[in-house]
């Protein structure tokens, strides 16, 4: 044994087995599963869906011949105002589910953050929205919304004195965007809480106590301590919110399906009536592309940003 | 078993019962079509088929909101699950083009099937492809078309009808055309009658399928929308957003913003039925074929029927029905063509216009007893003598949802106008026929 050890000792580097397969050749036998794997999940499709998008290719119709179209497909999407109008809802959507989700989250873990009784119940109760299914939150909120019968009506009216039968937030075309931003935030707020929680707890203490000692105000204190050292982690909720809402489909799906008309079709919503309702898989290939590369650039330019923002 | 000519006996014999066995087991057929209450009737009517031939009818039955997705997706794959399908009239086009359906013309003549023998529409709707050629791939099996229910209760209270008579100069009564419509659902708007609320009528506003554009097209034909150039096809620009076309869309929008319910922004059959025997809505727009379970719930004092208002370019309405055709993909298609050969015999469709089915057959609605058969009976003819459908094209499915989108867009989300909506229209279709090579 004391011979073999010398003899392994005296030659660390070296790269071959008893078994004759190298250190580099174990290592691509164990990583080669997972690249192949990657590649028939991630890259296969992503450069098939490329090569769709460039054909007038229809999924329901597969026994019938294609051609490619070249950028038509692109072109068309690029110039139609009603995708631009889904871009625009979908923007507006991102913008205010965000900003109410980052306001009341930041606020709800300032709150959470200080030590009072039923402290751990009550941020289990606040997480519990998070924890569900979007699926189960759509249908549930889909039967609050209801005029006739829904809960949140009344609920209204108790507080407004408004008659519940005489408004409906789902069907309304000036509520029904708002029923969405409402339910998103009802669901996500948590979650930007749970984030801005993980940054506040990342303060030193010892850096309010000198605060403290210099007699600053709390208003001083949160402009000048709390909010920068929470921002990277705000950025950081931002940051995958926005990535969510962009995509967000399923509680758009089940609340409205884009309606009334067209006033709450998100870019995903559009995508699937042009793949799964009108088949017209060449075009919805070239529009996932410039969803893609949408969410891939943006998303980019913000993590450069959040990097900046980190290093300051 | 010591003898081996007894085994040998025994093996054969077992070979044959389940060779015999798993050919009876194969005489049996699947019939597709929508889950409603026809269908039920026609479950009904085809034990007298398999009691006739020994042959086993399964049904394959899925709820209306997708129907169409669900077997114009089995047709597209070429499945055989269903041996039959009752298709939608606008599928014709699409299946007969693809090979999903057998064309029927040598069965017909071969089986002494005349389509003379059904109402023409009907034989146009359901059958033909291309239109107005005698080219068949289905046998016209359930008629039907777009009519109103109103009730008769409320407008044959005298105090009702003498406000009515003092306000707009002429009786209470079901309208014949838009501008009565107006005035009737007006009326009964927002009226408290036996302490509720009431409003003045249902008209279909769904999105996801078909609902508004099988609403909507009942005024808009009225008013001059036609779907191309009668001297010319495919040229749209003119036909599509004509003037009359406009103003029928406007007429609609008006309708919904002033005389319907609230929350029925996304409305179809289920929720007209249901507003209306809750006793929410004074007229329901709907299909006939839901007039024989709405009558027999709401009793004859409560439910009266009329035919689609007029306007002033014509009176027309929406058909709606369907054929029963063969599936090509089908491995029963000798037993499939045994059983449309049996449905298409008068007596069979006598009795499928007694359990509720509609029958197309000239022979039971030119029957003199048809007309007061049933309350609405008369007006079914009627109706069935002025229908117009919507595209019947391999794209309709492409067509529907763009115009679907930019009605509802229009009448519900208050986008834009009325000739937007049908100018963009027009550059839909303009763009999906150019794709589909028309």
């Amino acid at each position: 044994m004391a011979a073999v050890s010398t003899a392994t000792a005296a030659r660390p580097s070296q790269a071959t087995r008893s078994g004759g397969i190298s250190d580099r050749g174990i290592a691509w036998l164990f990583i080669t599963p997972t690249i192949l794997l990657l590649l028939a999940i991630n890259i296969f499709p992503l450069i098939w869906t490329v090569r769709m998008s460039l054909t007038n290719y229809k999924a329901n119709m597969g026994w019938m011949k294609y051609r490619f179209v070249g950028i038509d497909n692109y072109v068309d999407i690029l110039t139609d105002p009603d995708i631009w109008d889904a871009m625009q809802t979908t923007a507006r959507f991102v913008f205010w589910s965000i900003t109410l989700e980052v306001l009341l989250g930041f606020g709800l873990a300032l709150l959470i953050n200080r030590k009072f009784r039923g402290h751990s119940f009550w941020t289990t109760v606040i997480l519990l929205p998070m924890m569900l299914s979007p699926a189960v939150v759509g249908n549930f909120w889909t039967f609050l919304f209801q005029p006739q019968s829904g809960l949140f009506n009344y609920v209204v009216s108790f507080f407004t004195g408004i008659d519940p039968a005489s408004f409906q937030m789902i069907g309304d075309v000036k509520l029904a965007p708002w029923s969405i931003v409402l339910v998103d935030v009802w669901m996500w707020t948590p979650y930007v809480m749970l984030i801005c929680l993980a940054g506040l707890r990342s303060i030193p203490d010892y850096i309010y106590e000198a605060a403290e000692v210099d007699r600053a105000s709390a208003w001083r204190r949160f402009w000048s301590i709390t909010l920068p050292m929470v921002m990277p982690f705000l950025m950081l909720a931002v940051l995958f919110r926005g990535i969510e809402n962009f995509k967000m489909f399923d509680m758009v799906n089940l609340l409205t399906n884009g309606g009334p008309g067209s006033l709450t079709e998100t870019v995903s919503i559009t995508l699937k009536r042009a793949a799964f309702e009108k088949w017209q898989t060449g075009w919805s290939s070239a529009l996932a592309i410039i969803l893609f590369l949408t969410v891939f650039g943006a998303a980019n330019i913000y993590i450069k940003v959040l990097n900046s923002v980190k290093r300051r | 078993m010591k003898n081996p000519c007894r085994k040998i006996l025994a093996g054969v014999l077992a070979t044959a019962m389940v060779l015999v066995g798993s050919a009876v087991q194969a005489k049996s057929l699947t019939l597709c079509w929508a889950a409603w209450d026809p269908a039920n009737a026609l479950v009904e009517l085809s034990k007298d088929f398999t009691k006739q031939s020994g042959i086993e009818m399964k049904f394959e039955f899925v709820p209306w909101t997708s129907y169409a997705d669900r077997f114009l997706n089995e047709l597209n794959s070429h499945s055989k699950l269903c041996d039959l399908i009752i298709g939608d009239s606008q599928w014709v086009g699409g299946a007969a083009e693809n090979g999903h359906y057998v064309k029927l013309n040598d069965f017909f003549d071969k089986n002494g099937i005349k389509m003379s023998d059904f109402a023409a529409p009907t034989v146009v709707g359901y059958s033909e492809w291309p239109k107005n050629t005698p080219n068949y791939w289905a046998l016209p099996a359930m008629g039907d078309a777009v009519g109103w229910t109103y009730r008769k209760d409320w407008f044959g209270r005298p105090e009702l009808r003498a406000e009515f008579k003092t306000k707009y100069g002429h009786d209470l009564a079901p309208p014949t055309n838009w501008d009565e419509f107006l005035q009737v659902a007006k009326f009964f708007q927002n009226r408290v009658i036996d302490g509720k609320k009431v409003y003045g009528a249902y008209i279909f506003t769904e999105r996801g399928s078909e609902g508004i554009t099988m609403g909507v097209t009942n005024v808009m034909y009225d008013y001059g929308f036609e779907y191309e150039n009668p001297k010319k096809p495919y040229e749209l620009n003119g036909f599509v957003n004509s003037p009359g076309a406009v103003k029928g869309l406007e007429i609609y929008k008006q309708i919904f913003d002033c005389c319907t319910a609230p929350g029925m922004t996304n409305a179809y059959m289920s929720e007209g039925l249901d507003a209306f025997k809750s006793g929410q809505v004074a007229m329901q727009m709907n299909w006939f074929a839901f007039f024989p379970g709405l009558y027999k719930a709401m009793g004859p004092d409560k439910i009266g029927f009329f035919v689609n208002p007029a306007g002033p370019a014509g009176h027309f309405t929406q058909l709606g029905g369907q054929g029963l055709s063969v599936v090509s993909y089908s491995d029963n298609r000798a037993e499939a063509l045994q059983y449309m050969k049996w449905f298409a015999q008068p007596a069979v469709q006598k009795k499928w216009w007694s359990l509720g089915g509609y029958s197309c057959l000239n022979a039971v609605l030119n029957d003199p007893s048809f007309p007061a058969s049933a309350p609405f009976a008369a007006d079914f003819l009627a109706s069935m003598n002025m229908v117009k459908d919507f595209w019947a094209e391999p794209i309709y499915a492409t067509l529907l949802l763009d115009m679907q989108k930019r009605i509802h867009d229009y009448v519900v989300a208050n986008k834009g106008t009325a000739q937007d909506a049908l100018n963009g229209l027009t550059k839909d279709w303009t763009r999906d026929f150019k794709d589909a090579g028309k």
